[in-house]
């Protein structure tokens, strides 16, 4: 599912962007002008300003056939650990809670 | 054991070359997309006609069962398709199907060739279209059938499949047959659905049902052709087709299912609407079922050959398995026969996923036990159709080897659940581990089978794809503020006598449901009167018993 850029308004805080890798669907963050597997070593976006352009620039990038639908979703800091405020983003970044030997949660993904 | 072919349907000419070229046609949209040649927006409708969706972790492959039969072959493809493309394990859904959870979109094509190689495929398991036709699942074994409903649903499936003017209606459509007055197959809940019964004269036909559905507007099916005779049937089912692809509202995606349409147009109108485009459709002369078609498409589903002279009774081997017979094994045919129900549902599991291992092992149950053939029930379970009573314990046997021998086919661990949030896209809550919690609180079997025929169902969102509605006790995942709640409905019924459940009133956390639904059992065993059912007790108390209990410790 592709969410507006206006979407990033609906969030309040300090926020990430993420999306799917193109070829195996594989959640992705951001991380500088590219993306990385893990939660933890994505980019934070702390203003909206930022995170807007950070989704506009990856909306853009797009077309370079590498990922697909990008949006940005809001997370917070909980005892110096940046994790997801809904628990939508903290399954997408772990795996199903019903199966912790799958998803990134089970390879210890931290790049 | 070598490989049993069972009666069904087996592709011809052109199905065999109508799935190789679709197959081909997507290695090349897959391979275009890849290098760019096709944008995301313009490679998703082509994605979801083949039946890939982008999910919460993932791509999912959903592959047709069409009327959930599935031979011993196919079942060793799809153990091989979980093995080498994903990850182990497949999930059985609601509407008769599998779907895979992890398979990357480079290897699609590869699964897509390999499920055509087993006459499979995963064409119309998604989009604006008529879906995977359903039926019974124990059509052409059941003692209470009128007639083996596969042979429509296989009709059904040839006309529906890529008609041209049905590839893009105003929403989804689902159909279900079913040829047993006991409704196994949840007809009114579906778009359209198609009833086998009997005329005053004796003679069979259709009863033809119309508007039901789930999802945030439930409604119950109604009686849209009360007997069409099984020459008429495309043409009428085309007719009601043709009212709802051009009355159909297309501006709003939550009034565009065609339960919206009937009842705005009211039953009555809609009869009028679909009865004079039968007559237009008629007087062309085209769509008329020739015997001679039916006949040669029922010839496919042709009964096995049933051994004679075996012993009609069921051997003694133990309580446990005593207690499997009585809620696991069904009444057959053929004498000395019976039906098995295999439940994926041993408390604690995920409801309806198997393993490779799982499904290689039920494909040697089918060949040795079962002339081959296993059926997905839309309840999430496996159904060996015709087994010898006499194998029966060792059946039970094998299937205590694999942790699918749970004693509980209609009781209160036989739980739907959708994949919900743990997988899925626009779930707003889990819904598996709500399903595992109350399996696991009612794991005693002795106080399984004290409670009875009772039907949980939970979604993780308004979609309903987890049946809530339909649930004696039927149970809803929203999302407040980012925290996951669950509602109750009471009173639903997805059978003959089917009923929409009834909101309780606020949700409970997660950890609070369970033992909610606990209480609301509790006052079901103490108010309940002899031979009634969860649902009974419920339609005969109301609402207000059952509330006061539920909310009981949470006022405290």
């Amino acid at each position: 599912m592709v969410f507006p850029a206006s979407m990033a308004h609906q969030n309040h805080g300090s926020q990430m962007l993420t999306a799917n890798r193109l070829r195996d669907g594989d959640v992705l963050y951001r991380k500088g002008d590219g993306w990385v597997l893990a939660l933890a070593a994505g980019d934070v976006f702390a203003d909206p300003a930022s995170a807007d352009a950070a989704l506009a620039a990856a909306q853009a990038e797009t077309v370079r056939n590498e990922f697909v639908a990008p949006y940005l979703f809001e997370v917070r800091e909980v005892k110096g650990v940046i994790q997801p405020v809904k628990e939508r983003e903290i399954i997408r970044a772990a795996g199903p809670t019903v199966r912790t030997d799958l998803g990134k949660q089970a390879g210890m993904v931290n790049v | 054991m070598s490989e049993v072919a069972p009666n069904m349907y087996r592709y011809d000419e052109f199905d065999a070359r109508f799935v190789a070229e679709r197959t081909a046609q997507f290695k090349l949209q897959v391979e275009r997309r890849l290098k760019g040649e096709l944008t995301e927006d313009q490679f998703k409708p082509l994605r979801l006609m083949n039946g890939l969706y982008l999910q919460l972790h993932a791509y999912m492959l959903r592959v047709a069962v069409p009327y959930g039969t599935i031979s011993s072959k196919q079942m060793r493809m799809l153990a091989h398709i979980a093995r080498k493309y994903d990850k182990g394990y497949g999930h059985f859904t609601t509407r008769q199907n599998i779907q895979y959870n992890w398979p990357k979109l480079v290897d699609v094509p590869d699964i897509l060739s390999d499920l055509a190689s087993v006459e499979m495929h995963a064409i119309q398991t998604s989009g604006n279209c008529i879906r995977n036709v359903t039926a019974d699942h124990f059509a052409g074994a059941s003692a209470d059938e009128i007639e083996d409903p596969r042979p429509l649903a296989e009709i059904i499936r040839q006309w529906s499949s890529l008609h041209p003017e049905f590839v893009f209606l105003p929403r989804k459509f689902k159909i279900a047959v079913s040829g047993a007055p006991q409704d196994r197959a949840a007809l009114k809940y579906h778009d359209m659905a198609v009833e086998i019964v009997k005329n005053d004269a004796g003679r069979t036909g259709y009863k033809v049902l119309v508007g039901g559905g789930m999802g945030r507007t439930p409604y119950i099916a109604q009686v849209l052709g009360e007997f069409v005779e099984k020459e008429d049937i495309l043409a009428f089912l085309e007719a009601a087709m043709r009212v709802y692809n051009e009355q159909g509202r297309r501006d709003n995606i939550y009034k565009a299912r065609i339960k919206i349409l009937t009842n705005a147009l009211g039953i009555e109108e809609m009869r009028r609407q679909v009865q004079r485009e039968f007559a237009e459709i008629k007087q062309g002369g085209n769509l008329q079922l020739p015997q001679d078609e039916l006949d040669r498409i029922t010839a496919y589903f042709a009964p096995p050959n049933f051994d004679t002279g075996l012993p009609d009774a069921i051997p003694d081997a133990g309580k446990d398995f005593a207690n499997w017979v009585k809620t696991n094994v069904h009444a057959h045919r053929a004498p000395g026969y019976a039906i098995a129900t295999i439940t994926l549902k041993t408390p604690g599991q995920v409801p309806g996923d198997a393993t490779s291992a799982q499904m290689e092992t039920i494909a040697e149950l089918m060949d040795t036990y079962s002339v081959g053939e296993v059926r997905v029930t839309h309840e999430q379970n496996l159904v060996l159709p015709h087994v010898r009573k006499k194998d029966l314990p060792a059946i039970y046997a094998r299937l205590k080897e694999l942790d699918f021998a749970s004693a509980n086919a209609g009781l209160i661990t036989d739980i739907i659940a959708c994949p919900g949030l743990d997988y899925c896209d626009l779930a707003n809550a889990r819904s598996i581990p709500i399903a595992q919690r109350i399996a696991l609180k009612f794991a005693d079997l002795d106080r399984q089978h004290e409670i009875g025929e009772l039907k949980i169902k939970i979604s993780g969102c308004i979609n309903a794809c987890g049946h809530h509605h339909a649930g004696h006790i039927g149970i809803l995942g929203v999302d407040k503020k980012g925290v996951e709640f669950y509602q109750l409905q009471l009173g639903g019924s997805g059978a003959e006598d089917a009923s929409i459940g009834e909101i309780m009133g606020p949700g409970f956390t997660e950890h609070e449901i369970a033992d909610a639904v606990e209480r609301v059992v509790n006052v079901y065993i103490k108010t309940r009167q002899p031979g009634e059912r969860f649902l009974d007790t419920y339609r005969r108390l109301g609402m207000a018993p059952f509330k006061d209990a539920a909310y009981e410790k949470e006022a405290a």
